[in-house]
């Protein structure tokens, strides 16, 4: 049966499996990601399957497990680490930044490094510090990775397995608060590419910008604006390194005006970098600024004022309405 | 007072109770059981700074893994030495004449480096620091290679798989983890090789190397650590890195620590080569500090004045690496007048080697900028690639 109902986690953990039946070289670690299956549940019995030489419960130290990764694929495997959480991925940003991201070109292309980090990301689950954030702009900046988040089902299973096929370090951000979302997986489909966008809902008013948790906000809001008669085009970008600017250049030349929309900062944030390329591209195309919604400059806040913090329905439509004004 | 120069003071230490019980069983947990840490710090040593083979109680079960080395072996070792300082020598030369932009001098480290490097199998694997140019040598690695990224034309020139000899890491410490992660892919791999991690007294500081010791422990990977303690860490002396002798730490993660005497290219051969089979034993990982001293500067842009006696370094003159095996040598009739001349000889032929390459080499194509920052390829990069040609373009043929 090739299509089926699954939830986030649960494409996630079946593309897993599926890498870990595919490739012998393909390793998971992480902290817990054994016999707990890691606290969101996403590595779910696969040590009991594959057993404890593939899927390895670490130390508790982020940085030796990237730096360990790094080893293990210069050894020739292909491994899969889990950060339990965003915020906790900072300890091991030395290694991935300065040796995961630089091996390839350090070496003059003679070392590849097909190591996948997947982080769960983002807020919206009510989390204590360090739970909710959004980094993936620290990783977007830097040469030498990509970065990718999937906002449904069917891209969570097709884009980790793409992911764990690449040649390149894979920064793979879930969304966690849409974990538990369903959607259907074709598992026999031949799947976009990696780092092309997709449109999420065709529109031809205005495009609306967003990646990981965002697209659905996106595609809400693009509802509620078609109910007052503007037709809002939602893209899903779904790649952060390389991002898309062709697929989105092509968008915003139709519907001539552009909002970006994610939970990190808007400060030099992912949107800020397509604010000025689609500016540049789309210069006379456009009918208006392109307008970011996002994060302010502040740590994410306690739990109780995140629904205030985090783009929502709202704010996203203020920024349709003020788009469409000019 | 501190225990580090206690240690360089009074290497040697006398037959401990430890050793009483004189057993096999003794011979393991004398290693793994480190000192309280006001005891003296052991010390291998097998050939002393006049150039006397010695066995002390430290050493006695360690000398078994150099009884093969022949008279010969010595010269070889002694040839490695001599042609390694050489070379490293010349390199700081081509910096002080402009050629290289920076150079970081082995001058004093040749017995660790030749001693540990000459222990390994060519299926073993090298994790350096950006120092070993004693190891990469033994290797087989083609000095001149060694020089590219000092002269500025790459990051790293030579191939890692073709000497199992990884790129020089320049952060420091992390290599380690890396070297931790291929021994537990060796151990996946059913394979009986092993790797060794290089680093120094200043790296022991940091996390990565105690994550990385933490890891092996706990995988049994085969690794062998093994930490030149140079004294120094640019400007820092050990007292500001370490309150106990450094291959005491190996204690606390459950995995033998060994002081080998650092100048003595004899007991570096022999410690390594026994840690080297505990790791292809199953036996995990080991700790060895080479107890040496950095003869040099940091770099060609330090200056070791501004913070280290002279009477410190003319201490350590004395128990220079090479020699005290050239002693050895013409005290046993090892080698004759004739062996040092064409030594000398070969000396010279290398430094004009490396001077000839490092004066020819190209600088890199501009374009290179955009090469193998990805192996599967990048929009962004093809697109600022195209523009920077474009530009470059637009000067071509122009007024």
């Amino acid at each position: 049966m090739a299509v089926q109902k699954l939830t986030i986690a649960k494409a996630l953990n079946d593309s897993l499996r599926k890498a870990l039946e595919t490739d012998p070289k393909v390793l998971i670690m992480g902290e817990d990601v054994g016999k707990l299956g890691g606290v969101f549940r996403i590595t779910d019995g696969l040590q009991k399957d594959f057993g404890e030489e593939r899927v390895i419960d670490t130390p508790l130290a982020e940085s030796g497990i990237v730096g360990t990764a790094i080893g293990l694929a210069l050894r020739g495997y292909r491994p899969v680490v889990e950060i339990q959480f965003d915020g906790f991925v900072f300890p091991a940003y030395d290694q991935i930044v300065t040796q995961l991201a630089k091996m390839h070109a350090r070496s003059l292309g003679k070392i590849k490094m097909p190591v996948v980090i997947r982080i769960p990301y983002a807020g919206g689950i009510g989390a204590v510090e360090h739970h909710s954030e959004s980094p993936e702009t620290l990783f977007a900046h830097v040469p030498g990775l990509k970065v990718v988040s999937p906002s449904n089902a069917s891209d969570a299973y097709w884009m980790l397995q793409q992911a764990i096929l690449s040649d390149d370090p894979v920064i793979f951000f879930e969304p966690k608060r849409r974990y538990w979302d369903k959607g259907e997986v074709d598992v026999d489909a031949i799947p976009d590419a990696l780092h092309a966008a997709r449109v999420a809902r065709a529109g031809t008013d205005l495009t609306l910008a967003a990646y990981g948790p965002m697209v659905k906000v996106c595609l809400e809001a693009a509802a509620a604006a078609a109910e007052e008669g503007k037709s809002v085009e939602v893209v899903d970008l779904r790649s952060m390194s390389p991002i898309d600017f062709d697929g989105l250049q092509a968008s915003v030349e139709r519907t001539r005006r552009l909002v970006i929309v994610h939970e990190a900062p808007v400060f030099l944030g992912v949107g800020s970098e397509i604010a000025a390329r689609i500016t540049e591209r789309c210069f006379y195309h456009l009918e208006a600024p392109v307008l970011r919604v996002g994060g302010f400059h502040a740590p994410y806040p306690p739990a109780r004022l995140e629904d205030e913090y985090l783009p929502g329905l709202d704010r996203v439509l203020d920024a349709v309405d003020r788009s469409l004004a000019y | 007072m501190t225990v580090e120069s206690t240690a360089a003071r009074k290497p040697r230490r006398s037959s401990g109770t430890k050793r009483a019980a004189g057993a096999e069983s003794a011979r393991k947990t004398a290693v793994a059981t480190a000192q309280p840490h006001d005891a003296e710090p052991q010390l291998v040593q097998l050939l002393t700074p006049e150039g006397e083979r010695v066995e002390s109680a430290d050493s006695a079960q360690f000398a078994p893994y150099v009884a093969d080395i022949t008279t010969e072996d010595l010269r070889g070792l002694y040839r490695d030495m001599v042609l390694t300082r050489r070379f490293d020598g010349e390199a700081t030369a081509l910096q002080r004449q402009g050629e290289l932009g920076l150079w970081a001098s082995l001058l004093g480290q040749e017995a660790a480096q030749i001693g540990s490097g000459r222990a390994l199998r060519d299926d073993d694997y090298v994790f350096p620091t950006y120092r070993e140019h004693g190891v990469a040598w033994c290797r087989g690695v083609d000095p001149t290679n060694l020089l590219g990224m000092f002269r500025g034309v790459n990051h790293g020139g030579w191939d890692p798989n073709t000497n199992n000899f990884h790129l020089y890491t320049i952060v420091i410490g992390s290599q380690t983890l890396h070297a931790t992660g291929y021994a537990m892919g060796v151990a996946k791999d059913g394979a009986d090789s092993a790797v060794i991690a290089y680093f120094g007294d200043g790296a022991s500081s940091q996390g990565d190397v105690a994550e990385a010791f933490t890891f092996s422990a706990v995988y049994n990977s085969p690794v062998v650590f093994f930490c030149q303690n140079n004294q120094w860490a640019i400007s820092e002396p050990t007292e500001r890195q370490m309150r106990v002798p450094l291959y005491q730490r190996a204690q606390g993660f459950g995995f033998p620590g060994v002081r080998v005497d650092g100048n003595d290219v004899l007991a570096c051969l022999a410690v390594t080569r026994w840690a080297l089979e505990r790791a292809r034993n199953g036996e995990g990982p080991t700790l060895v500090e080479a107890f040496t001293y950095r003869m040099g500067a940091h770099t060609t842009s330090d200056d070791p004045t501004k913070y280290r006696r002279d009477e410190e370094t003319a201490a350590w003159e004395a128990k220079d690496p090479i020699l005290r095996l050239k002693a050895h040598l013409l005290a046993t009739g090892g080698a004759d007048e004739a062996f040092f001349a064409q030594l000398e000889e070969e000396s010279e032929t290398l430094g004009k080697r490396v001077r000839e390459v490092v004066r020819s080499m190209p600088d890199p194509d501009t374009m290179a900028i955009f090469e193998n920052v990805y192996a599967d390829g990048h929009a962004l990069v093809d697109e600022e690639r195209a523009q920077f040609a474009a530009y470059l373009a637009s000067f071509e043929g122009g007024e």
